[in-house]
């Protein structure tokens, strides 16, 4: 018996209760589970740098005959991994000068600052019980929108950058207005719904940037202008840095999204919907206005994280423009327990991983993909607590509340 | 059937018991571990920085990447690489590089081309190339690397038209971009001049230099597979696909239907494309690799300059692989190495008319 496929007047489908469910105990899952996941995934990937790296695959050739070889190598082989992860994103201490080991800090915040936009819009919806896929294509449209007022545009200093990231709120709002509308007013289920629209906005976007007015004049590459200096984000450290405002836009986000969901009543309202909304209609509270309101705050956040990358790092619209952040904002969600604060800090922690890719490759001489499969195993590991529970001797939580409010 | 699992279990541990009992190498050998600078013979360091696509993406980042390899091997030169999995790592990849003490950074592919000009001008000690790119406003220590495709796909326009028996030829590209439809203005290009030199009327379709047919994608060969599949019914047997390894699903769709030629790309299919070795009736080539040797070579010398390298017929950085045997008759081969000498001396015009 498909609930889906049955309209019902205003309440989300029955079969999202599963979905509802396991959000809410990802995302009362304890801070100690989290840290255990990634202490889990270093460690595997640590086994998975050894079986990577060819100079242990070489001394476990005569292991036989000098064994301490092959500890040495893999010892020397995950040792230079996490101390190349450590100097590409926080503190170079192989540098000569303190700009220079600081800066890796400033990089790790610089590739946060899109993942905690993305990442604060999509922990809204997940406490409010919808399955924001969208993220990506909310990105996209921001970029979009953003990028085309900051290069066709061309306004006074000041005003030129709001009225960018205006638009790239705008654009991302109205890619998260259009699912949640759909949700409310005809119960079509947000996942299908979010997927699909990120399709039309990364083939949307392919399409701009092979008209005219999206590409550098006298070139027909897939490349829009860059945008004006003034609708960029200032650096916030000087120019031997790149981290911008957006980063403390970012924070004033997740300070405002703490506001909104804990202390004002609309937030109370999205958890009440996200927890029951049964009870929240039989409240008297208005459960499509609910969903609609939040997948439009989430777009919006997601496209100030769109923003982040056409007005602060890239400064010029490409295909890859929204790179994965659409997607890895999930896992910062999930792995933040879709808290602002948590949010924050994995979307920092991502962060990271994604600054330390360019030493790790470099440096340590590790294919990039590792780092991914580090990533991945966090997500496997959080999306299973009684997995790390199991695997550190956790104990069970004890009741859960079933209403967070 | 215990017993037999048993037997296997221990042939297995043992097999592994066995090959890790190799003998240990020489202690003055150990010092190896940190071979690159053990064994290199200059402190040359020339780095490499993908687009998106990947070191292994059977294209131009695997073709440079090559080429650093060999000359890095031939030379002695330390490398660097690093791959970009999107557009955000562009600009830590390349400022990764200049930190790890490169002296010449090779980028690859017109996106990274704000991101290298940025890199260059914060470090104007440093050498640094990009491939398929080069600036209106040279940078003193920036060359690009850009190849004249056209000039090749012109020829292979030109036997393409001589080739077919059905009066139909095709070509299509992976993205609507000039380093895609440069290959598709030259292939058009050559057959118009067959058919005014020869007053035939072969056809091509995918491309009248304007528009034409897109795969969207480098990497999905089955759209490869369905757009060629469609040209094959619109009568074409000969098929020139400029769109990376989606060109495979091309080559393919030829192979099924029977009768149909194929056009490699980039590099001489026949070697690289082996599967489909019987039905590639040539290779429009663009010799990224030997040009980066080239580029390398010279730095290494201290002869790095700002001046584009421009892959030319001329100076072979473009060119046609061998044709097919039997494919086309004498005439025809005697009639492109004329072309071929009167596009090096200027007096046939590859541009699409």
């Amino acid at each position: 018996m498909s609930a889906e496929a049955v309209k019902q007047d205003d309440a989300p489908a029955e079969g999202s209760r599963d979905w509802r469910a396991l959000l809410r105990e990802i995302a009362e899952s304890s801070a100690l589970v989290v840290v255990m996941a990634v202490v889990a995934s270093m460690v595997i990937g640590g086994l998975l740098i050894i079986f990577a790296d060819p100079d242990v695959s070489d001394a476990a050739g005569y292991f036989f005959a000098r064994p301490m070889d092959t500890f040495t190598a893999a010892w020397d082989a995950v040792s230079s991994a996490y101390t190349a992860m450590f100097r590409g994103s926080v503190w170079n201490y192989s540098a000569d000068t303190f700009a220079q080991q600081f800066k890796p800090l400033t990089e790790t915040l610089t590739m946060a600052t899109p993942l905690i936009f993305a990442g604060l819009g999509l922990g809204i919806g997940f406490r409010a019980g919808l399955f924001n896929i969208g993220a990506q294509g909310q990105i996209i449209m921001g970029a979009m929108l953003g990028g085309w007022v900051g290069f066709a545009w061309h306004l006074p200093v000041g005003l030129h950058l709001l009225v960018a990231v205006v638009a790239s709120a705008l654009g991302g709002a109205i890619w998260g207005f259009i699912p949640g509308i759909l949700k409310a007013k005809t119960g079509a289920h947000e996942v299908i719904v979010t997927i699909m629209l990120n399709y039309v906005a990364a083939n949307l976007l392919a399409f701009a940037l092979s008209q005219d007015a999206f590409q550098r004049p006298d070139s027909d590459n897939l490349q829009s202008p860059i945008v004006d200096t003034t609708a960029q984000y200032p650096l916030i450290l000087g120019s031997s840095y790149r981290l911008h405002l957006g980063f403390l836009l970012a924070i004033a986000a997740a300070i405002g999204v703490w506001w909104l969901m804990e202390r004002s009543t609309w937030g109370f309202r999205f958890r009440a919907v996200g927890a029951n909304p049964r009870a929240a209609r039989t409240a008297g509270m208005n459960v499509s206005f609910g969903i609609i309101a939040v997948m439009t705050i989430a777009g919006a956040l997601a496209g100030l994280a769109g923003s982040a990358q056409i007005l602060g790092t890239e400064k010029s619209l490409t295909t890859g423009i929204a790179g994965s952040f659409g997607f890895d904002a999930i896992t910062v969600a999930l792995l933040g327990r879709s808290r602002p604060m948590g949010t924050v800090f994995a979307g920092i922690l991502f962060g990271a991983f994604k600054a330390s890719g360019p030493t790790l490759q470099v440096a340590a001489g590790l294919p990039v993909d590792i780092v991914l499969i580090l990533q991945s195993l966090i997500v496997l590991f959080i999306a299973a607590p009684p997995l790390v529970r199991f695997l550190f001797r956790l104990p069970t939580p004890t009741n859960e509340k079933v209403v967070a409010a | 059937m215990k017993n037999t699992m048993r037997f296997g279990a221990l042939a297995a541990a043992s097999a592994i018991a066995l090959a890790a009992c190799s003998a240990a190498p020489e202690d003055a050998d150990a010092s190896a571990s940190d071979s690159a600078s053990a064994t290199t013979s200059t402190d040359y360091t020339a780095c490499m920085v993908s687009d998106s696509g990947g070191f292994d993406d059977a294209s131009f980042n695997q073709a440079g990447y090559e080429g650093l390899q060999t000359v890095a091997a031939d030379l002695g030169l330390q490398t660097n690489s690093a791959e970009s999995t999107s557009e955000a790592d562009f600009e830590p990849n390349i400022t990764a590089m200049v930190d790890a003490g490169c002296d010449l950074t090779i980028t690859v592919g017109y996106l990274l081309a704000d991101a290298t000009a940025a890199a260059a001008e914060a470090n104007p000690d440093v050498d640094f190339a990009i491939i398929d790119s080069s600036y209106e406003e040279p940078l003193d220590n920036v060359k690009g690397l850009t190849y004249e495709t056209d000039q090749a796909a012109f020829l292979a326009g030109y036997g393409a038209a001589a080739a077919t028996k059905t009066g139909v030829v095709a070509t299509f590209g992976g993205m609507q971009i000039p380093t895609v439809t440069i290959f598709m203005d030259g292939f058009l290009a050559g057959v118009n001049y067959y058919n005014s030199e020869n007053g035939t009327a072969v056809e091509v379709l995918g491309w009248d230099g304007e528009t034409g047919s897109f795969t969207d994608d480098f990497s999905d060969t089955t759209k490869g597979q369905s757009v060629a599949q469609g040209f094959i019914d619109q009568g074409a047997d000969i098929i020139l696909p400029v769109a990376g390894p989606v060109g495979l699903g091309a080559a393919a769709a030829a192979q099924e239907a029977g009768d149909t030629w194929i056009i490699g790309v980039d590099s001489d299919w026949t070697l690289t494309a082996t599967d489909y070795a019987d039905i590639i009736l040539t290779s429009v080539m663009k010799e990224m690799g030997p040009s980066v040797y080239e580029v390398v070579s010279e730095a290494v010398d201290g002869n790095f300059t700002n001046e584009n390298y421009v892959g030319t017929l001329e100076n072979e950085g473009v060119g046609v692989s061998d044709w097919a045997d039997g494919a086309l008759d004498d005439d025809t081969l005697a009639a492109l190495d004329t072309i071929e000498a009167g596009i090096i001396d200027g007096s046939i015009s590859v541009a699409v008319e």
